[in-house]
């Protein structure tokens, strides 16, 4: 069984956020590793670029499969965490300490259609 | 109905009613009366074994032979017998794609050594199984680019051969990515214009050695300002002039490519020839097409496997960094038993008469005092001079004595038209570059 964590929010296309301000974190969730195996690539935005809720922001590759990752919320991205560059397991070993990329948030009141964690439980069930 | 088409009247007959059409024409229902041929095509009739034959001798007796000392791109190296032999050989000359490890261990083992020996000329970490030109190879190292820094411009020196501009510049387009080109200075790479486009807006940088007009750049500099902006730094060499310079991987490229056609491949009017791209191991993944691997089967034995293919090829088509799934295999065979024969001291040595000889042509040129140096710079087996003799009388005299060379470079840039090239391998002889020499200094 994987974890669901609670207190971030969870998108239906399996990535989580969690909130820090008026900037917000994005990850993908330790169900979404577990189905796609061991990652051995992670392609993620530059800084500067804009986010929009819904749409690809990037990728991540594993052993067996290729997936598209969808921006949780909208935003302009502030920060990106080199080290998973560097070392893309590091999602499958602890998918929530994982994050991918820091974003100034354009419209918060978006976090409103995201799922809470008893909700994203059901999803990934 | 002719021979070697399978189909009876009866199954035609057959086919025809089965789709509801009563003459062939009814299938072209389509296609506008306008546009439609309505005379015979103009196919002769067909010849017997014999007539044919004899034809064809008739129109190969048509070429002409030349002893060739131009350059640009393609170049009249020595390709040993033993080459063709080998690839000709039909366990390599028919066989398909490797899918299928267990059956494929010869095309496997061969691709792991082209590409050894491909990271060993470039000193880059990893080498893909081959790509099918230069200049492609070249236009897929800036989708690495773009896909690295995320970024849409591509800036390319102006002193790269035009060819792979024009390629790139035609991937760039259906991709989105802008194209400006650095001026060149005194015959290389502006590095002071190069500093004054660097923006971040740019994703790549595309740089060449020996570069168009056969000169050695020395990229002292241009990877620290390339990098410290953020960009990449491709660089473009004939990578058999590696073995004696400075290697990619020693200039700070993160991306190698370039032609492999000087690798003794027969210029045959421009192709087949084969292109390399190599990289550093942490853009791997961005790299396109595939990489061969060895490994080890389970009695331990070293077998060969395709280690590695970007999986978004398969998976993210529409997405892909690229489509190139395949690799110009035979060609790939070609240059491995190339390299494998010459070995790093033939290959030296290759570079070092190649060397002597066009350092030598050039001085008799001059000393003609029809031809003016237009550079001071250093250079390897190709050079380009001045001339105010008139093209079609250069082109005329070269040709009646059985040579060719002295091309204008007027296509590059109209300033241009008066700057020829030329090329000397360790092919030509002190005699046939005495008497080439001659007929161009005989000339007013």
């Amino acid at each position: 069984m994987n974890k669901v964590l609670e207190g971030i929010l969870y998108a239906p296309t399996h990535e989580w956020t969690r909130i820090e301000g008026d900037a917000a974190v994005f990850g993908i969730t330790e169900f979404a590793a577990s189905q796609l195996g061991t990652i051995v690539f992670v392609d993620l935005p530059a800084v500067g670029a804009k986010l929009v809720q819904g749409k690809e922001f990037g990728a991540v590759e594993s052993v067996k499969a290729a997936s598209d990752l969808f921006a949780p919320l909208s935003g302009t991205v502030i920060a990106v965490n080199e080290d998973l560059v560097g070392d893309p397991e590091g999602i499958n070993k602890d998918a929530f300490g994982a994050w991918m990329i820091r974003v100034k948030l354009a419209n918060p009141a978006e976090q409103k259609t995201l799922l809470s964690a008893a909700q994203y439980r059901t999803v990934s069930k | 109905m002719f021979k070697y088409f399978p189909h009876t009247e009866a199954d035609l007959a057959l086919m025809r009613a089965k789709i509801g059409i009563r003459n062939d024409a009814e299938l072209f229902a389509d296609v506008p009366e306008a546009v439609r041929l309505k005379k015979d095509y103009r196919i002769p009739s067909a010849l017997s074994e014999i007539e044919l034959r004899a034809r064809l001798k008739e129109i190969a007796a048509m070429n002409q032979t030349a002893v060739v000392f131009s350059g640009l791109g393609a170049y009249d190296h020595y390709d040993p017998s033993v080459i063709p032999a080998i690839v000709a050989r039909q366990e390599f000359l028919t066989s398909y794609t490797p899918y299928q490890p267990e059956i494929a261990q010869g095309t496997l083992s061969y691709i792991f050594e082209y590409q050894s020996m491909v990271t060993m000329l470039t000193g880059m970490d990893v080498s893909n199984a081959s790509m099918y030109d230069g200049p492609t190879a070249a236009a897929e190292a800036c989708f690495m680019a773009e896909s690295m820094t995320k970024r849409k411009k591509i800036l390319i020196s102006a002193t790269v051969h035009p060819n792979i501009a024009e390629v790139v510049q035609t991937y760039a387009h259906f991709r989105g990515l802008a194209v400006d080109f650095i001026p060149v200075f005194e015959g290389e790479t502006s590095h002071e214009d190069l500093a004054k486009m660097l923006d971040d807006s740019v994703a790549g940088v595309i740089v060449q050695k020996p570069n168009y007009f056969g000169i050695v750049e020395a990229f002292a500099g241009v990877a620290d300002a390339v990098h410290g902006n953020g960009s990449v730094l491709i660089e473009s060499c004939d990578i058999s002039t590696l073995a004696v310079l400075k290697t990619p991987a020693e200039d700070g490229a993160d991306i190698a490519c370039g032609d492999c056609q000087a690798l003794g491949m027969p210029l045959s009017f421009g192709g087949p020839y084969l292109g390399y791209l190599a990289t550093k191991k942490q853009h791997v993944r961005r790299m396109p097409g595939r990489i061969c691997g060895q490994s080890f089967d389970k009695n331990g034995k070293r077998a060969f496997v395709l280690t590695l293919q970007a999986r978004e090829q398969h998976i993210r088509r529409e997405k892909a960094n690229s489509n190139i799934c395949s690799n110009q295999s035979l060609m790939a065979l070609y240059a491995t038993v190339y390299l494998s024969l010459m070995g790093p001291e033939g290959m030296k040595r290759v570079n070092e008469l190649s060397y002597e000889k066009a350092h030598r042509l050039y001085d008799l040129l001059v000393a003609t005092g029809k031809f003016a140096p237009v550079f001071d710079k250093p250079f390897l087996k190709e050079f380009v001079l001045h001339t105010s003799i008139d093209q079609t009388v250069i082109r005329k005299a070269l040709s009646d004595n059985g040579f060719f060379g002295a091309v204008s470079l007027a296509d590059y840039d109209d300033s241009y038209r008066d700057v020829v090239n030329f090329a000397v391998t360790e092919k030509r002889t002190d005699e046939e570059i005495e008497r080439f020499a001659a007929v161009l200094g005989g000339l007013s």
